[in-house]
């Protein structure tokens, strides 16, 4: 095979953009690294130092790392349990790829996994293949339109994610949302709760070899999202929980849909448990796999579910309350070991939990007004519109221009099905946002995977990707 | 150096009236009732490992903003922390100057810090110093430019394909 050629032949043909200095020998690998990374940014390739590396360039998994990055890798910057030197790059070693086309990745996530026999030593995580620069798309949008763009994040459970956009927008506004406005949020968030956490467990299932799971997990669940689809006129993307309350009232029947679900749910719950809490099958896949202690948790922003699974009873709705939640009862509830067999459990009790939360909600539904009555934010009545100038007025100038929003920064949390699915809203006083950052629950829990691989059984990789429930809708955004 | 507005009656106060004490050249503010810290670039890392050891020692969110034209800075980087035994969050900000934006990395405090400061670098260019891995993460490694700086066009992106060798 022959060498590729030269670009840069001699002096005479300077490169247009100044090239790193070559790394001596003996640098650091991550000097190396960086090199590479300028390499690919000053857009001249020179041939003999990328040909280490594959098509992903800087951001490869390298068969020797520097020792911070390494202990990254292994998953132990917290505790320090880990010999730098075991394994890593040694020559009984190998790196394999899993994604990110593996059906068990969820989506597009791809890991790069150093092996020592069936031992995982060191994991990476290596995302971004999602990434379609929402946060980019919601500075174009106005607040109006955000909601719509926002819901497509997470997109297993949408409507945190158009709630907690219109808390922040709500916050920097300083408006209120009727008692009926709050509570539907409340009965639509929790039974999109549920079915996340039906699709986590048919596809936790499906992972470690419980095929069933899959059918029953879809079966209740469509239950819901018909539901969904009923309210919002959507199965997904519902763009329902807009700034200022909600876009439409609840349709009529809805009591008895509500009450079809919260008979039919709970039984299903109930043959899941029968099906796997005693199974030994699913037992022996799960307890003691992708362990992460709250420590090392809360080190890496790992909320939600798993860090529950360890031990600590911490929920956003009992801490910091919204949408008038703190009137209702419910409990946490939480693991010890920190295991995908107590996130499994966690999140089956989850389940029943937020049923109740929608029973109280639908019982106690309150009547009025189901947006706020701020004609600024709201938009007028369809019947207004032929009688009122200021009503035609109001309607074209909010959906044209929109409203404008006075200006601060708020961050605003809500504790959707995989943890704290946060929001950081910069208004500089107009009617689009400055700058929207979304802290996806999943971003913080993919980070924290090599934590849970480190030093398990390669088999028992896509149980513990799996308990992670990671949606890379809302990891890449 | 301006008095605490917190009351350090609360276990919330407490924590942050012992910051403002040590620390004498941080502003702190309570905008919507989060309580804020303004730091110099320099100062964060010691900042942010005392609040650590203060009770917030959950890492939250790291991120930054593009102010474009602001006289103490163009670019900010806020972090938020979470004390979960006081229930409150705290808020650092940074601004950071637009020539040649460095924050010194926070890996060394929280590992937590590392997708977020990689994904900062990458769609806003910032330099965290003392990173150990400071890649792209979103973007791929040949792509141009920070695309959430606000002078980043929108719209005019050549699609991105790499040319395979020995192609004809």
């Amino acid at each position: 095979m022959s060498n590729p050629p030269d670009i840069v032949t001699g002096d005479t043909e300077a490169p247009a953009l100044a090239l790193p200095a070559p790394s001596p020998p003996g640098a650091p690998v991550d000097e190396a690294r960086r090199r590479v990374h300028e390499l690919w940014l000053s857009g001249t390739e020179a041939p003999g130092d990328l040909g280490r590396f594959t098509s992903e360039g800087a951001q490869e998994m390298l068969a020797e790392e520097a020792p911070p990055i390494l202990a990254a890798q292994m998953g132990s910057l917290v505790g320090d349990d880990y010999a730098a030197e075991a394994g890593a790059g040694s020559e009984e070693t190998q790196i394999i790829n899993m994604g990110p086309q593996h059906p068990a990745t969820h989506g597009v996530l791809r890991l790069q996994i150093e092996l020592e026999g069936e031992i995982i030593r060191r994991a990476k995580p290596i995302i971004g293949y999602l990434h379609t620069g929402m946060e980019k798309t919601a500075e174009a949008l106005t607040y109006v339109q955000g909601a719509t763009n926002v819901t497509r994040m997470d997109y297993m459970s949408p409507f945190f994610n158009e709630l907690c956009y219109s808390l922040a927008v709500e916050r920097l506004l300083g408006i209120e949302v009727p008692p009926r406005a709050q509570a539907i949020r409340v009965l639509m968030t929790e039974l999109n709760r549920v079915a996340s956490h039906l699709l986590w467990i048919a596809t936790q299932g499906l992972d470690v070899g419980a095929l069933s799971m899959m059918l029953y997990g879809w079966r209740e669940r469509e239950l819901l999202l018909g539901f969904f689809e009923k309210v919002t006129g959507l199965r997904m993307n519902h763009d329902y929980i807009r700034p200022g309350g909600v876009a439409a009232d609840l349709p009529d029947g809805w009591e008895d849909d509500v009450a079809d679900i919260l008979a039919k749910v709970p039984p299903g719950l109930d043959d899941y448990a029968a099906l796997l809490d005693a199974n030994p099958i699913f037992k022996e896949r799960t307890v003691g796999v992708g362990v992460i202690t709250a420590e090392e948790c809360r080190a890496f922003g790992v909320t939600g579910p798993i860090l529950r699974a360890t031990g600590v009873a911490w929920d956003t709705r009992r801490a910091f309350p919204y949408s008038g939640i703190e009137k209702y009862r419910f409990d946490i509830p939480i693991g010890s070991a920190g295991d995908v067999y107590d996130r499994y459990r966690v999140r089956m009790e989850e389940m029943r939990q937020s049923l109740r939360l929608a029973e109280q909600a639908a019982a106690a539904m309150p009547r009025g007004d189901y947006r706020s009555d701020d004609l600024k934010v709201t938009p007028p009545p369809r019947a207004r519109l032929d009688q009122s100038m200021e009503a035609l007025i109001h309607h074209f100038k909010l959906f044209t221009e929109g409203f404008k929003v006075p200006p601060g920064e708020v961050y605003q949390a809500v504790e959707s099905p995989r943890g704290e699915l946060g929001m950081y809203l910069v208004s500089r006083g107009g009617a689009k946002p400055w700058r929207l950052h979304v802290r996806g629950p999943s971003f913080a829990a993919v980070q924290a995977l090599p934590v849970m691989l480190a030093d398990t059984l390669v088999a028992d990789t896509v149980a513990t990707v799996a308990s992670a429930d990671p949606v890379l809708g809302d990891v890449d955004r | 150096m301006s008095e605490s507005p917190f009351d350090p009656g609360t276990p919330m106060g407490a924590v942050l009236a012992g910051l403002a004490e040590r620390f004498p050249a941080v502003e702190f503010s309570a905008p919507l009732g989060d309580p804020v810290a303004r730091v110099a670039p320099d100062g964060l890392v010691a900042l942010a490992a005392a609040a650590r050891d203060a009770g917030c020692n959950t890492f939250i969110d790291l991120c930054a903003v593009d102010y474009l034209a602001r006289p103490e800075g163009r670019f900010e980087v806020v972090v938020h922390l979470l004390s979960m035994e006081a229930r409150f969050r705290l808020r650092l900000r940074v601004a950071v100057p637009g020539d040649d934006p460095r924050v010194p990395s926070l890996t060394g405090v929280f590992p937590g810090a590392n997708f977020y400061e990689r994904e900062a670098y990458d769609l806003f260019g910032i330099r965290f110093d003392g990173h150990p891995d400071l890649t792209r993460l979103l973007l791929p490694d040949d792509w141009e430019g920070h695309p959430l700086r606000k002078d980043h066009p929108v719209g005019s992106v050549p699609v991105q394909f790499r040319a395979v060798e020995g192609a004809p």
